[in-house]
């Protein structure tokens, strides 16, 4: 094994690029994601699911399916009646939570719906059992398009009266007075399409229970361990005391597996039931039709502004596709949008309207940016379509509208305080990155000249480090566990549960640092619930800045009792005593190694009176504000307006994300996030016909970006402490994501300004940009969409 | 039926009965317990199973094992003969992954490209990984991860490092 280069050195960890300590295990393919295990007698189960959006479930007949050899068992809702449902974590006064059964229940309300479990001794057997299960269904009308299921179309559920999920209202400003004396009203309706997370390792759940000592142990590929522990342990009936939860290996999340989902209750239930361990794998085509999707919102907006440029209020109505069933946050996330639609300006009066929609298709729920995608989309094309009305500079006019860095914390017209920022130093060193002015002349120059060059402006911010618990369905708290081993090796037992963010490495750098040891000596646990304390989860950029933090402040209380313990054995006074790398020094030269100050913390023989064998401590840190991140991309593309092909020729990103622990997981975290970004502005799209069929169900019609599709990004960066904990981190997880779609919407729309083409919806493939240009060019007054 | 097969993988011998239709990746995860080749879609689109099959590399969720009865397979476990192989290093070197999930068929991948053009430029290495989907990276440290390996691989001492 070659060096990692992450002992022996003397410098600060802290702000270091150093090599990821999960690595070695991954590039060798000797790690263990939760299809990697095996167990005993494990069986394996398949689901049958619904080919139809809509039905009445009329007969499940399984007897075929059980008489071939191998099979175990058939279930349908019948027999899993006493699993409790689905939960949605959220509330909100108006909002309908329809029962959602981990098996189909009467009716199928969307394709992929699970509506029977198949149980065999082998994958093969359990995948033919499960096409010898025939259920007759009686097909229903299937509502599909948003505004027509707020508008005569039949009802999902009959009980509602109504395909209306919910209501939601942020209004604050005088809005009316804001639009009645703005010189200028800019409106625009925009789409924001329904996206598949595509976590590369599907998910997956394997249960084992275990009668004698009455404990149930599942796997699963989640990113809420506890959260989900919690949840199975309701569903189940059992006392969560006896429940573990492993989430081992996590090949991804992207907020696809922030989630409880009904295989979470299947998968035990079926493991208790057989009294044999049993495992689910999710296929792709299952991951397609029953893992959460993303966005999915119809958007109207309206920027009140003067004619100098200044923004006076913005006002928009947002429909949000909920899918047929609320999964653990599908109401929530919209509201994520409503509160950041204030972006990164001064806004003096807003208000943002939010009906819920039920429809024949899986739930939305939270995906990469999770609310915050949506609105910074809104914000950042109503940004650049009112530059462009009213003549102004794209960068010019967003100058004109930030905050100044002397203004923060700044509270916005949404209610939020904004931690800390610079925007002007992030643009300003966007424009010359990208080298702006001479894009800008290379543009005015290709016009002539038939080239259509476009150059893309997006500043976003985010709200990250969620979040203050009052602010949460769950807590937003996250908790962290500092232990040092009697032979003064640490352990870290943290209760964010990392699927690919690098943690294991970040925060065995920031303890590194607080104890005068290498990263090498902290081995970071994660994803137990037996043996990590009970935390939140990794998502909403939120690991570092909240359990980095606590891990860090349980750091703190493990110095001051080493101090107390040093200062007892040398003679001074706890503050007497420095903390070096390898030992603690009094003042006046006498020192005690580290390893012997830990050792005689367990030997226990030599210790102040009251002091506390052990040397272990944990802090639960409750953050008192979100992280604001933020930045400015400029994408510079080339359009080709005979065939409405896209050349992204240059993509600069300037990111601020507060003090950074290892710039080398920033910049990957800013790469990956930018690429599923563009997808969305190019290529990616869920889309259900009539019948609720997903037409785009594979990776061969799903386009998810390829490494051939994406030019290499240009990463700068700004920075700007967090003043909310104390290592001034913010978080960096979803930034990219955030800002390169609505980036790249206004590059390719920049660059067809002359032609009267003002917006496209996404994805830009090349038949809509192609459409749009001929659209505009029949069109006496232009745009079709104006 | 099953049929009886010998497949060395990893430089091993294997002989064996197998049911016609068990897919390669199935042999090796389930048969051999060789669990670093990962099935992310069944359908060949994500490249996640990505195996070399007497050398070169094929997804190995669309090879039967019955396929494959008389050929080499190297899987990600038996790419170096000791520690890592130097396109291991250049993942790790350059933060090529961050799940893992895709990692061991982006290194198959770049071995067969690796093995057939010894220095490709970025655009090649983006053109040959183009069949493995990564939604981590963006790719960009996965261009640079390779190009390292191309230097590291130039190098006399790292040829040792060779496939079993």
């Amino acid at each position: 094994m070659a060096d990692n280069g992450n002992s022996g050195k003397t410098a600060h960890w802290v702000g270091q690029k150093l090599k990821r300590k999960e690595d070695p295990r991954l590039v060798q393919g000797i790690s263990h994601y939760t299809d990697d295990f095996k167990l005993t007698g494990m069986l394996h189960c398949v689901l049958v699911r619904s080919p139809h959006a809509h039905a009445e479930l009329r007969a499940i007949r399984t007897e075929a399916a059980r008489a071939l050899p191998g099979v175990v068992g058939v279930f349908t809702t019948e027999d899993t009646a006493s699993v409790g449902g689905v939960p949605c974590a959220v509330q909100m006064p108006d909002l309908k939570v329809p029962k959602h059964p981990v098996l189909a229940t009467g009716r199928v309300r969307y394709v992929g719906e699970p509506v029977a479990a198949v149980v065999a001794e082998d994958i093969y057997v359990a995948r033919d059992a499960a096409e010898l299960v025939e259920v007759d269904y009686e097909p229903l009308p299937v509502v599909i398009d948003m505004e027509k299921a707020l508008n005569g179309a039949p009802f999902i559920y009959d009980e509602y009266k109504s395909n209306q999920a919910f209501t939601h209202t942020l209004k604050n400003g005088d809005v009316d007075a804001a639009f009645k004396k703005a010189d200028r009203v800019v409106k625009q309706r925009m789409v924001n399409q329904r996206l598949a997370p595509i976590a590369m390792e599907p998910r997956a759940v394997m249960a084992e229970y275990l009668p004698g000592e009455k404990r149930l142990t599942l796997w699963s590929s989640t990113q809420i361990p506890h959260l989900l522990k919690t949840q199975v342990s309701v569903m189940l009936g059992l006392p969560e005391n006896f429940v573990r939860v492993i989430a081992p290996e996590v090949g991804g999340g992207f907020g696809s597996k922030l989630n409880v989902y009904a295989e979470e209750g299947i998968v035990p239930w079926l493991a208790m039931k057989l009294g044999k361990p049993v495992k689910w794998n999710e296929s792709r085509r299952e991951n397609f039709l029953a893992t959460i999707h993303g966005r999915d919102t119809i958007n109207e907006l309206e920027l009140a502004l003067k004619k100098d440029g200044t923004i006076l209020g913005l006002r928009g109505r947002l429909l949000q596709d909920c899918g047929a069933y609320h999964q653990l946050l599908t109401p929530l996330i919209p509201q994520l949008t409503a509160l950041m639609h204030a972006g990164c300006y001064k806004i003096p009066a807003i208000q943002i309207d939010i009906v819920g929609v039920f429809t024949n298709k899986m739930s939305t729920d939270a995906y990469r940016g999770a609310g915050r995608p949506e609105a910074t989309y809104n914000v950042e094309r109503m940004m650049a379509i009112a530059a462009q009305e009213l003549g102004m500079d794209a960068a010019e006019f967003r100058l004109k509208n930030f905050p100044q860095a002397k203004e923060f914390p700044y509270t916005t017209i949404t209610g939020l305080t904004y931690d800390s920022a610079k925007y002007q130093e992030s643009l300003k060193k966007a424009l010359t990155l990208s080298g702006y002015a001479s894009l800008r002349k290379r543009q005015k120059d290709g016009w002539k000249a038939g080239k259509y060059y476009g150059i893309g402006v997006s500043t976003y911010v985010e709200i990250c480090a969620i979040g203050p618990s009052a602010a949460t369905p769950a807590g937003g708290w996250e908790s962290g566990t500092v232990r040092i081993e009697p032979t003064g090796k640490v352990t870290l037992l943290t209760g964010a549960s990392p699927h690919g963010q690098g943690e294991e490495t970040t925060f065995a750098q920031l303890i590194a640092d607080e104890l005068g040891i290498d990263p090498d000596d902290v081995n970071v646990v994660h994803g137990d619930t037996l043996a990590v304390p009970y935390g939140i989860g990794t998502f909403g950029s939120r690991a570092t800045a909240v359990g980095g933090t606590a891990a860090y402040l349980a750091t703190q209380k493990l110095k001051a009792k080493m101090a107390t313990l040093a200062a007892h054995l040398l003679g001074c006074e706890p503050a007497d005593i420095t903390i070096g790398r390898g030992h603690l020094s009094a003042k006046g030269g006498k020192s005690i190694s580290f390893g012997d100050l830990v050792l005689s913390a367990y030997t226990a023989r030599n210790i102040p009176a009251g002091f506390e064998p052990g040397m272990e401590a944990t802090h639960f840190f409750e953050p008192s504000n979100f992280t604001f991140p933020f930045g400015a991309h400029i994408a510079s593309v080339e359009v080709d307006i005979e065939t409405g092909e896209v050349k992204i020729e240059k993509y600069v990103a300037v990111d601020d994300c507060g003090n950074v622990i290892n710039p080398m997981i920033v910049d990957g975290q800013l790469h990956g996030g930018i690429a599923q970004g563009i997808g969305q502005a190019m290529w990616e799209e869920l889309v259900y016909n009539e019948d609720g069929q997903l037409l785009t169900g594979t990776l061969m019609d799903y386009a998810l970006p390829k490494a051939h599709f994406l030019p290499e990004f240009t990463l700068a960066r700004t920075v700007t402490p967090s003043p909310v904990n104390p290592m001034g981190v913010k978080g960096v997880g979803e930034a990219g994501t955030i800002a390169s779609t609505p980036c790249m919407v206004n590059a390719v729309c920049d660059a067809l300004s002359p032609l009267g083409v003002r917006h496209i919806e996404m994805p830009l493939k090349p038949e809509r940009v192609w459409s749009a240009i001929a659209k505009a060019h029949l069109s006496p007054q232009g745009d079709p969409h104006t | 039926m099953k049929k009886n097969i010998t497949i060395t993988v990893n430089g091993t011998e294997h002989r064996t009965f197998v049911e016609p239709r068990l897919l390669l990746v199935h042999f090796l995860r389930d048969v051999l317990s060789l669990t670093g080749t990962h099935v992310g879609c069944e359908t060949s689109l994500c490249g996640a199973c990505t195996v070399l099959l007497d050398g070169r590399a094929v997804k190995s969720c669309t090879v039967l094992a019955v396929q494959a009865n008389g050929h080499k397979v190297t899987t990600v476990e038996g790419l170096a003969a000791d520690g890592l192989h130097p396109i291991q290093e250049g993942f790790w070197e350059e933060h090529g992954l961050q799940c893992g999930f895709c990692t061991p068929g982006m290194i198959l991948c770049s071995h067969d490209l690796l093995a057939r053009h010894a220095n490709p430029s970025d655009a090649e290495i983006r053109e040959a990984i183009n069949g493995n989907l990564c939604r981590c990276t963006g790719y960009q440290n996965i261009v640079a991860a390779v190009r390292n390996a191309s230097k590291r691989m130039s190098k006399p001492v790292a040829a040792r490092a060779g496939v079993r």
